[in-house]
């Protein structure tokens, strides 16, 4: 079974076998490491001249990614950890994001961030967080976030296509996971509509007539359809999931659809809850559906402890999607 | 033409282009801000006296005299400034934030480095032998971005130029208060050579920038260009602190005052009447375009 992290090494080998303009940039990438998460593996032996590794320099990696797609390259740049990206604002917010726009349409800036976010590793404070709410709504950028569902490598071929930079979001946990196949194992109960070019969003819809609409992104679709059987199981209620992979700019069309039939809106994310991607998608909600209930479930306003029974308080379970959904109904 | 006269006609296209957007803005024809290039002409119609067409340039917010120096237009410039759909960027921009063939400016300070570095490494790459010239400043020297970026181009012996033109002032703090340290040193310390001279006269910094743009286009690595000069004017507008006493002293490293020797009154005034008409000319027509619309 192909894993998410070999779904994505795998579309990294295609694009830089297929284009010369393709550069990989960021911090211990090279072989025999292969980058913090193996995700780079086998890239620098392959394509040694394209692959740079560099020192510890989050803001020049993605200024000189920057000034690299300006000149027409197509670089990926990797930031080891997401929690970095902090480092990197100005070069996206205030470069790359705005040429395009700044200078009239007259420029491109191909260029894509790679981004490892989330916790549950106990890595605490620093190497934990879920930060692309940072980035949503800044114009010129895309968020994009893979799950386990459909082609993450493909999704990251597309990121590499597109010529406005984009932050790809990776979840730590979603690397080891294996690719979900629709119709097999706990989503055989579920349909599946996929929509959405060049980044797809996928509707699952429960066999009866659903009761909510849960609308989730990346790695948090594993507590979420874990939830959704749950709900199923023991209390008989149906939710359909809408799983976005574009977060920025929001393009909720589907989910607007699945709300007029359920007018009940549950967001799970793993970021902190104040302004996250479930408030924008919630107001953006209510603006159009009528009579709709919304709960979010995200994480505390904290910082991620490292003690286990801290962070399992902090970032949001599957309990709480359950519980969040119940109250909704 | 001598090439002394070309030298001087750009430098005072210059002057006379930045007098005239001060004289807008006070009588209200112009909204937002500006950064001149007032008294610090030599060094870029110096250095661009001696780069390729093809050359790439990283400015920053002081850019109009770089613009200018690197062979822009100034009708498109001022249409910018105007916030007129004609501008270098439709009105997008303004005075910081232009883009021209191979010439991009951004009102960022520190941040244009890293950007322009990554413009060296994909020429390198593409070994179209184009140089990439970075204009910073002494405030520029407080950022962060700036030494991650000269630690790359040195590593990666990428063909940049940094131009470090030191005006004594970042806004209204001296460098007295804002630089430690040495300003050569600072690249020196990344094995990064420097070619660095206190002048205002044309003539000099271009036979630097020569020395520094051979270097670099040698395939060495990158350099640094330090040129200790003079800002004539306010950091912007109206926020200038200096004493009266020293705003007259400087006017003496005027370096259109020191060019000026090197040609004959005719020259001086042929120079004069040809840019008071092409300034004429651009200012009219741009006034008369029209403003951009959002397309939605």
């Amino acid at each position: 079974m192909t894993s998410v992290l070999e779904s994505l090494n795998h579309a990294l080998h295609t694009a830089m076998e297929s284009d010369p303009r393709v550069y990989i940039l960021g911090e211990d990438i090279l072989d025999p490491y292969g980058g913090a998460f193996k995700v780079t593996r086998g890239l620098s032996t392959r394509f040694p001249d394209r692959v740079l590794t560099t020192p510890i320099s989050e803001a020049a990696i993605v200024g000189v990614a920057a000034g690299m797609a300006l000149r027409g390259l197509r670089p990926v740049a990797e930031i080891m950890f997401g929690d970095f990206v902090t480092l990197i604002a100005d070069q996206v917010v205030n470069h790359a994001a705005k040429f395009r726009w700044m200078y009239n349409e007259q420029v491109r800036v191909p260029l894509v961030v790679r981004a490892p976010m989330g916790g549950r590793r106990g890595y605490g404070p620093t190497h934990s967080q879920s930060l692309e709410k940072m980035f949503l709504g800044v114009p010129g950028l895309k968020v994009v976030a893979p799950s386990a569902l459909g082609d993450p490598g493909g999704l990251l071929l597309a990121a590499i296509a597109e010529d406005d930079p984009v932050l790809f979001v990776e979840h730590k946990l979603l690397y080891t996971r294996p690719l979900l196949e629709p119709g097999q194992g706990d989503l055989a109960d579920f349909s599946l509509e996929i929509g959405g070019e060049p980044f797809p969003y996928f509707v699952l819809q429960p066999p009866y007539p659903p009761h909510l609409t849960i609308a989730t992104y990346g790695y948090n679709f594993e507590l979420v359809r874990t939830a959704a059987l749950e709900l199923m199981m023991d209390h008989e209620i149906f939710a359909e999931m809408v799983v976005f992979s574009q977060l920025s700019p929001f393009a909720l069309t589907p989910l607007f659809d699945s709300l007029a039939q359920t007018r009940r809106l549950l967001t799970v994310e793993e970021g902190t809850l104040t302004l996250g991607w479930g408030a924008e998608v919630a107001a953006r909600s209510i603006e159009v559906v009528s009579g709709l209930k919304v709960r979010r479930v995200a994480a505390r306003d904290l910082p991620i402890a490292n003690a286990r029974s801290l962070e399992d308080v902090i970032l949001p379970q599957v309990r709480d999607v359950v519980e969040a959904a119940l109250s909704l109904i | 033409m001598t090439n002394d006269f070309v030298l001087y006609r750009t430098m005072l296209l210059i002057r006379r282009f930045e007098e005239r957007i001060l004289q807008e803005f006070s009588s209200g024809k112009l909204v937002g801000t500006t950064h001149t290039y007032i008294g610090q002409e030599a060094d870029a119609v110096g250095v661009f006296s001696i780069t390729e067409p093809e050359d790439i340039v990283f400015s920053n917010h002081r850019c109009h005299g770089h613009f200018l120096a690197y062979g822009g237009d100034p009708y498109r410039l001022i249409a910018e400034l105007m916030g007129k759909a004609t501008g270098l960027v439709g009105g997008r921009g303004g005075s910081q934030h232009i883009y021209w063939r191979n010439f991009y400016s951004n009102g960022i300070q520190g941040g244009i480095v890293p950007v322009a570095t990554g413009m060296a490494l994909a020429e390198k790459e593409k070994q179209s032998g184009h140089v990439v010239l970075v204009f910073i400043g002494d405030g520029t020297l407080g950022e962060g971005a700036l030494y991650e970026s000269l630690n790359l181009a040195a590593l990666w012996r990428l063909p940049l130029l940094v131009i470090l033109e030191n005006n004594r002032y970042a806004q209204t703090t001296p460098v007295e208060l804002a630089v430690a340290g040495s300003m050569a040193g600072r690249f020196a310390a990344f094995g990064i050579p420097v070619w660095e001279r206190e002048t205002s006269d044309v003539l000099e910094v271009r036979a630097l920038a020569e020395q520094a743009i051979c270097h670099v286009r040698s395939g060495a690595g990158p350099a640094a260009l330090i040129l200790h000069t003079y800002r004539f004017m306010a950091h912007s507008k109206g926020d200038d602190t200096r004493s009266p006493e020293e705003l007259a002293r400087i006017r003496q490293f005027d370096p259109l005052t020191i060019h000026a020797r090197r040609l004959s009154l005719a020259e001086l005034e042929q120079a004069e009447s040809e840019v008071s008409a092409l300034l004429a000319e651009a200012f009219a027509r741009a006034e008369a375009d029209s403003f951009p619309v959002l397309a939605e």
